[in-house]
């Protein structure tokens, strides 16, 4: 009993517990307050959280399911990088063998169902925070970044939608994409692209316009494939990314889950 | 392309030496006022406020037009100069391998047109349903295109009759080659029903 004594005070005194923990068993609660502000993993928790905060009835738990289930995507998604590749020619297979001989390849039918329930979860989140009247202040800003990332969130599963390279894939796209035909001045089938000509050139036409740049081309095709992969895998995670850690600050300073007036 | 200008927007911080030192209220000295700045001279790098200013100014600008070149750049560069696309000018053959009446889906999978031999006129019908950019289907047993997505029906001449779509299927420029009489088809030109542009001569070929 005095040697494991002995050897949980060496452990507790040496230099690589001290240099990972800094501060050691709180004993007052000045040092409790410490550890907790000095720690990231306990800083992350709240100091009080409202007894309604708890209530399932009152919040749904629709925030927190819409971060676990984008917690999930983030998993599965790097998973599924280890055997997709985004081009014309192994796309679609890379996906049918992701189905059939790949060890654990349901982590594709666990990817696109988790998309599903994420998509339809931020939606309830949204309805709850309408209904509870958590949107108002100070929690105007927090509605904000909420509606992006809602239109991040669709932006994930519109991009994610093109990957599986089948007949659906693309022609969603296509339809999809051509609404940034009528863009107003950008697009070429849009009110006032008409009149951005210079020297009798039209300067937005169906090489040029933003279907043009959103798509890589004038057809969707593996220049679309690459590029959305990359704003699938990489450029939205890292906005809504982002944008989740000033959601749930703000939730924090705003004074935590709001409850019942 | 754009110019862009790389800068180094170093605004050196003020320190203080112009400005008067900040006295703490428990601060027991007597306040010395504080000195004028000297004039600058040869050797002396006095940082007057006016001075530092005019740094910050331009460090602000430099830096201002070095985002703005590095996002126009970024725009350019989302803009492809090479597509792998089939060419939008191809050729299809002579004038007698479309026999009149005949709907020819030879060049649909490829290049995305119909040639149509329809009333003395050949034409190149553009294979994108006008609805919402589908690939109909010509169905021979019912004389007409119909497209899978949403139901729009074309007849053979490529007026629409049925479904959700508000106009005709487009027709590409169609000329002869001068070079050896074979049918030129150019999808980059099109023609549109609705704007009279089907009475275009560029857009059907007279056949008997």
């Amino acid at each position: 009993m005095q040697q494991l004594k002995d050897l949980q005070k060496a452990i507790v005194k040496s230099q690589i517990w001290k240099s990972i923990f800094r501060v050691g068993i709180p004993t007052d609660n000045r040092k409790r307050a410490l550890a907790t502000l000095g720690n990231v993993v306990l800083h992350l928790h709240p100091i009080k959280v409202k007894k309604s905060g708890l209530r399932m009835s009152y919040t749904w738990c629709m925030g927190g399911t819409s971060f676990f289930l984008f917690l999930v995507e983030t998993i599965t998604g790097l998973l599924l990088m280890f055997y997709y590749r985004p081009t014309v020619e192994y796309a679609y297979f890379d996906m049918v063998d992701l189905r059939e001989v790949v060890a654990f390849g349901i982590m594709r039918e666990l990817h696109r169902w988790a998309a599903h329930a994420m998509v339809i979860a931020v939606w309830l989140h949204m309805f709850r925070v309408f209904m509870t009247g958590s949107y108002k202040p100070p929690r105007e800003f927090n509605w904000n970044v909420g509606v992006i990332l809602l239109v991040l969130t669709l932006l994930l599963s519109f991009t994610g939608y093109l990957l599986p390279w089948d007949q659906l894939a693309i022609w969603a796209i296509t339809v999809g994409s051509n609404m940034a035909r009528a863009t107003p001045l950008l697009g070429h089938e849009g009110p006032g692209a008409a009149f951005l000509t210079l020297g009798g050139e039209k300067l937005i036409h169906v090489g040029s316009d933003a279907r043009f740049g959103l798509i890589a081309g004038r057809t969707i095709g593996g220049g679309t494939l690459i590029r959305f992969y990359v704003l699938h895998c990489l450029g939205i995670p890292f906005v809504a990314a982002c944008l989740m850690a000033v959601h749930f600050w703000r939730v924090r300073k705003d004074g935590g889950i709001s409850g019942p007036v | 392309m754009t110019d862009e200008k790389s800068s180094s927007g170093a605004a050196s911080e003020a320190d203080g030496s112009s400005a008067p030192a900040a006295v703490s209220p428990k601060a027991t000295v007597a306040r010395v006022p504080a000195a004028k700045p000297a004039q600058a001279t040869s050797q002396g790098a006095e940082i007057t406020r006016r001075g530092l200013f005019s740094w910050a100014a331009v460090g602000w600008v430099g830096f201002t037009a070095a985002i703005g070149g590095c996002m126009t750049a970024f725009g350019r560069f989302m803009f492809p100069n090479v597509l792998f696309e089939p060419p939008t000018s191809f050729k299809v053959g002579n004038t007698e391998d479309f026999p009149p009446g005949v709907v020819d889906e030879r060049f649909k999978e490829a290049n995305g047109v119909w040639i149509v031999n329809n009333e003395g006129r050949l034409t190149a019908l553009i294979a994108i349903c006008t609805h919402l950019g589908c690939p109909p289907a010509w169905l021979e047993a019912q004389n007409k295109f119909k497209c899978p997505c949403h139901g729009s029906g074309y007849y053979k001449n490529g007026i629409n009759f049925e479904g959700p779509t508000p106009r005709p299927l487009e027709r590409a420029k169609i000329s002869i080659d001068p070079d050896d009489g074979q049918i030129l088809v150019d999808k980059s030109q099109k023609y549109l029903w609705e704007q009279g542009q089907w009475d275009d001569p560029s857009s059907f070929i007279e056949v008997s």
